[in-house]
């Protein structure tokens, strides 16, 4: 048997707009091997920590395009860490201010890309820092 | 919680029989019904883990309520949504709801979109609602037994009913569906449908019949070709049951309340009758043969890894026939002894 693949969750929180930048990652992911969970538009933080607790998944990836980056960010880390779920990346991307950016970095956001980004480099992020995670839980189990 | 720790079988056997702490933790929190728990042990039973079985042996007391729903048809027909809307009606009626909602891997890359949820919103913001995404992974055979873990996983968490959705194209995926106390069978008004769901296998394993989108043209048209294939078939041995050919519009909710009704009299009828019992049987009998195979093959291999490569020199040599090459190996795992079925082949 091999490594178990990496599973992702992909979510477009809010109200705001279509989903067409959320698919496109969801499939290069899928296209880079692992498994991606896709909710659609739509959801509050409590269903993306839910949806990301029932499925396992490694990493939780929101699509963000309205200002609301400064509150469900941190929403959402705040209910993965109530949940005991915080072992789960949260990443994502979206046109947020550098300022922001590493305001919510400090805050134990994984890293965030703005509209520029390649998929490429969001595949290559996730394994890598999936990957770290996982050997940090094994030394330490 | 250590993950992603894949183990060959055999070892995998010495870390069982050490039985760490951490399991019996995560069984109870299992039937407390606790989110992470019940996720983890999915995962573990998944990826057919050393800790997964161990952990689903624990848990076997507490399965065997629970009944189970396949819900299989053709890409597109409404079986999310349909799920969606089934789930709720239960909860309306206090129930419990587990999902496994299972798409194919892709196989040139192995990755998969699990997109079910998408389609099932509404049932996913209750808390009496537990759903789970699953890849088929591409391997004939461990779906089956994986969805057939999960699905214990769910019952032993306490959830009243389970509904398993899977696409209704290959064998596979047919027998996953097909594996449950209840097979609803959907079919929609688009061009083909119906023979394509005979091809496939469908059209046996059905209990309740679906048209879907009745909303749109053509529906009565197949709900008569259905009635038309039933017609030739024998009724079920036993109870007699005949599956019923009903119409629904998924999407606005239409049908489903009939659907549900079916689904229960279906479950009541069926353990009255003991083929809930026999079905039952015969799944646990082909799960013991299939896990039997599975590890044979893996200590088989697994002991015989470094030999293998050597055999097929030896076959593509001419020195050897392939059941030659088998037998070998085999007697690698039972001590020299001849294994049962070779009789005839001794050289
Ligand atoms: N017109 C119509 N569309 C439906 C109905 N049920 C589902 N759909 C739509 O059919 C599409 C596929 O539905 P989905 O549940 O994802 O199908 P699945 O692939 O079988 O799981 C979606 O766009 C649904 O909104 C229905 O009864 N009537
Ligand atoms: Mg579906």
């Amino acid at each position: 048997m091999t490594e178990r693949r990496i599973r992702v969750l992909i979510c477009k929180p809010g109200l705001d707009g279509h989903d067409r930048g959320a698919k496109v990652v969801a499939a290069s992911l899928r296209d880079a091997g692992m498994e991606v969970v896709y909710t659609g538009l739509r959801q509050t933080p409590e269903m993306v920590v839910e949806t990301a607790i029932q499925e396992d998944v490694d990493a939780v990836g929101l699509s963000l395009h309205s200002a609301a980056h400064m509150t469900i960010f941190p929403r959402v880390l705040k209910l993965l860490r109530k949940r005991k779920a915080d072992h789960i990346l949260l990443t994502g991307g979206g046109i947020i201010p550098d300022e922001d950016r590493r305001e919510l970095e400090e805050m134990g956001v994984g890293r965030l890309f703005g509209p520029g980004a390649t998929s490429e480099e969001i595949v290559q992020y996730i394994t890598a820092e999936v990957g770290r995670r996982r050997a940090a839980a094994r030394a330490g189990a | 919680m250590a993950r992603g720790t894949a183990a060959t079988g055999r070892k995998g056997r010495r870390e069982a029989a050490s039985a760490p702490p951490p399991r019996s933790s995560l069984a109870e929190g299992v039937r407390a019904g606790d989110s992470l728990s019940v996720a983890r042990a999915i995962s573990l039973a998944e990826d057919r883990s050393p800790e997964g079985a161990a952990l689903l042996a624990d848990l076997a007391p507490s399965t065997g309520r629970a009944h189970r729903i396949g819900v299989t048809g053709p890409p597109g027909a409404g079986k999310s949504t349909l799920v969606n809307g089934l789930a709720r009606l239960m909860l309306d009626g206090g129930r419990t709801v587990g999902i496994i909602a299972v798409d194919p891997t892709s196989p040139f890359t192995g990755g998969a979109l699990l997109g079910d949820r998408v389609r099932m919103q509404g049932a996913a913001g209750d808390p009496r609602v537990f759903i789970r995404s699953m890849a088929s992974r591409g391997d004939l055979g461990g779906l089956a037994a994986a969805a057939q873990d999960a699905c214990d996983v769910l019952d032993a968490a306490g959830k009243d009913r389970i509904v398993m959705e899977t696409v209704g194209v290959g064998q596979t995926e047919v027998e996953v569906a097909g594996a449950a106390d209840t097979v609803v069978v959907i079919l929609h008004p688009e061009a083909g449908d119906g023979v394509q769901a005979m091809k496939a296998g469908l059209m046996e394993v059905a209990d309740v019949f679906v048209v879907n989108k009745a909303d749109r043209e053509g529906a009565d048209r197949l709900v008569q070709d259905v009635l038309d294939v039933l017609e030739l078939r024998r009724a079920a041995p036993g109870d007699g049951w005949r599956p019923p050919v009903l119409k629904t519009v998924a999407s606005t909710g239409e049908g489903l309340p009939a659907l549900l009704a079916s689904v229960e009299e279906h479950a009541a009828r069926s353990r009255a009758s003991g083929s809930f019992d026999r079905r039952r049987r015969g799944r646990v009998r082909s799960r013991i043969r299939d896990l039997v195979e599975e590890s044979l093959r893996a200590r088989v291999l697994g002991a015989g890894g470094d030999a293998l490569e050597g055999l097929v020199d030896e076959v593509v040599a001419g020195r050897e026939s392939p059941r030659g090459a088998a037998l070998r190996l085999l007697r690698r795992v039972t001590g020299g002894r001849e294994p049962g079925s070779d009789h005839g082949w001794r050289r």
